[in-house]
């Protein structure tokens, strides 16, 4: 393997800055999809005093999580050693930060008070989660921005491996602190699981990785540029895990949940009679999300080509997004039970299942939130030395021979 | 050196300036501090006292909704005619046994537990329990995340959806925050009932009692003592103020 050299994202100016203008015009839809629910009041989305959390959670939980994963490629090649994942790193670190700025973004912009910021960094109440989860977000940033550090300044180099170490502990405290936000709440039946915090970690690897995959293909494969078979099928390979591993933890999540009389109706509503949810669940969460891709990826080893790979990432998103809102909507759906064993009414949607269907403008804040990480990481990449130079074999394969 | 007049006059223009300003700046919160301090001679929140509501199920009917016209007269809470983003305070509930089909019919609100897991999930402590039980939340530092509403097993919080109109002074409202019921703590304070228990016994039949849980001489106290109340998910430990008999 030779050394790494690293470049900036090369490309002719006015590909470039057109391609950056598609990204700031769909962050301009963002915020003003912010500015629109603000200025008339929430009630101009789907959500409601039912369904309170709606569309722009699904996009930020999903911007945060995958944050999280994708630093997980710069862990791989310096806390656990992977030479072939070296060269990523510095991309990985970055991809990290873009995504959960986005994320938060999202987050953030639904406020019913955005203007109230500076009221959420000034005023902690340390038994919330969600307090927590602001230290672990912009420390998660700092010690990815400290990572990135020790990766991109040679004299920082000594301290990479401790750096790498000390993200890959936050992220993982990340991730469970994502996941507590719903594991934390004993009033919802679909939640109140301390599974959901090593599911979200689950979740996070994959649809991290897929992201970069997919970020990977477009700079590389997209530009012409060489990208060894060796990292796509590695990376396939890895995927495939990712996968599995989410699989396995929703797997337990509902057997869990079904085993406890008290939570059959909840678990009837998701698996069977639930309409959208049930469906997005066995069609886009297990089929889309989990099975089909496995089956792309579990295969002959030398079938995994950059685009069955790039293909899965995408399955893997669609699946990924499709989970997040199962989770997060399809949890606020099932209504809570006041009365075990009584059938409830009343003018407030007592007793019955919570229909949501998202604005266009959540959609839109959603999506905003995906093109300001898309925004930061061209800029980024324009402007400083994030990517290797060379993705063939010669660099990425340690078993390679010259 | 000698001072020449102009200076001397400009000295003095500027110490009477300094000090009409800072009159200027001080007096407004020297009065509302003698406002706060005159409010404050009413009794102060003490934990000696816990608010407490029993709701008698049998003589509640369906038909009755006084408590919940008069928590909306009593906090100006208008409606824009969209049921589903409109904030309610207290609701009727309507139960039926899925065993015998016994109906029943009961107010449901804010059940000021005092193990309140809206408190605990809210990130800037806006959500609060004051020493006497009643559970509030601080208009000025709600961000409006609405984690509490996911929190609460009770559905007993609103968000405010849109701009409010007709509020009242003492039942601030504001677009982008969380809303619940207060126990009409501005009524409590000055020795009051809650607006739903004073409607329940002058419009409606008298299901509602509210009083002090740690008095054992209050009415509230001496019927939970005599026919028992039960906790609504008294399952998940978190000891609701408001109670019910006849469930």
């Amino acid at each position: 393997m030779k050394p790494i050299t690293y470049t900036r994202l090369q490309m002719p100016s006015a590909t470039y800055f057109s391609r950056l203008a598609v990204a700031l015009g769909v962050v301009a839809v963002g915020l003003g999809s912010a500015w629109y629910m603000e200025h008339n009041g929430h009630w101009v989305t789907g959500m409601d005093n039912q369904t309170v959390w709606g569309m722009p959670h699904v996009f930020a939980v999903f911007l945060i999580v995958a944050a999280s994963g994708a630093l997980n490629i710069a862990s791989i090649g310096t806390v656990f050693g992977r030479t072939t994942y070296k060269p990523l790193g510095r991309m990985s670190g970055l991809l990290a930060i873009a995504l959960l700025i986005g994320g938060l973004s999202v987050l953030m912009l639904d406020l019913g008070r955005p203007d109230r910021l500076i009221v959420a960094m000034t005023h902690y109440n340390f038994s919330s989660i969600f307090a927590w989860n602001i230290f672990l977000y912009t420390g998660f940033m700092a010690v990815s921005g400290l990572y990135l550090w020790t990766m991109m300044d040679r004299p920082m180099n000594r301290f990479n491996k401790a750096a790498g170490l000390l993200a890959f502990v936050w992220r993982l405290g990340l991730t469970t602190g994502t996941g507590l936000i719903f594991g934390f709440l004993i009033a919802r039946e679909a939640f109140d699981a301390a599974v959901l915090a090593p599911l979200f970690i689950a979740m996070s690897f994959a649809f991290g990785l897929a992201i970069f995959v997919l970020v990977l293909a477009v700079l590389y494969d997209g530009a012409g540029r060489p990208m060894a078979g060796y990292l796509v099928r590695r990376m396939g390979r890895l995927l495939a895990i990712f996968v599995a591993a989410v699989q396995y933890f929703v797997l337990v999540q509902h057997l869990t949940s079904l085993y406890a009389a008290e939570h059959a109706g909840v678990e009837r509503f998701i698996l069977i009679e639930g309409g959208a949810i049930t469906a997005l669940f066995w069609i886009g969460q297990v089929i889309v999300g989990g099975l089909i891709p496995l089956i792309m990826l579990l295969g002959n080893k030398d079938n995994l080509t950059l685009p069955r790979v790039g293909t899965a990432a995408v399955l893997v998103i669609v699946g990924g997004l499709a989970q997040v809102y199962v989770i997060i909507i399809g949890g606020q759906a099932y209504p809570l039970e006041l009365f075990p064993g009584m059938t409830e009414t009343s003018t407030f949607f007592d007793g019955v299942m919570h229909t949501y269907s998202p604005s266009i403008a959540e959609i839109g804040l959603g999506l905003g939130g995906c093109a300001i990480a898309a925004t930061i990481t061209m800029i980024a990449m324009r402007m400083l030395d994030f990517l290797p130079a060379d993705l063939s074999d010669k660099t990425v394969n340690p078993h390679h021979k010259s | 050196m000698t001072e020449c007049p102009t200076s001397s006059s400009r000295r003095q223009f500027l110490n009477a300036a300094s000090v009409l300003g800072a009159g200027m700046v001080i007096a407004p919160g020297v009065t509302l501090h003698g406002i706060s301090e005159a409010k404050a001679g009413l009794p102060r929140v003490s934990s000696k006292v816990r608010w407490g509501l029993l709701v008698d199920a049998n003589k509640c009917t369906a038909e009755c909704t006084a408590c919940v016209s008069a928590c909306k007269i009593e906090h100006g809470l208008e409606g824009h005619g969209r049921v589903k983003t409109d904030a309610q305070w207290i609701r009727k509930v309507e139960l039926r046994d899925r065993g015998s089909g016994r109906t029943q019919s009961l107010p449901v609100m804010c059940q000021h537990c005092d193990e309140p897991p809206c408190v605990d999930v809210c990130p800037t402590g806006a959500s609060f329990k004051r020493a006497d039980g009643i559970v509030l939340v601080d208009k000025h530092t709600c961000i409006g995340c609405r984690y509490c509403m996911m929190a609460c097993p009770y559905k007993a919080r609103s968000f405010v959806h849109e701009v409010t109109t007709g509020q009242k002074s003492h039942s601030p409202r504001g677009k982008g925050t969380v809303e619940s019921c207060t126990f009409c703590v501005h009524r409590v304070d000055v020795g009051r009932q809650p607006a739903c228990v004073e409607a329940c016994h002058k419009d409606g039949k008298g299901a509602m009692t509210f009083g002090d849980l740690k008095d054992p001489n209050s009415d509230i106290s001496k019927k939970l003592v005599a026919h028992g109340g039960v906790r609504i998910r008294g399952d998940l430990g978190l000891d609701p103020g408001v109670r019910y008999q006849g469930v």
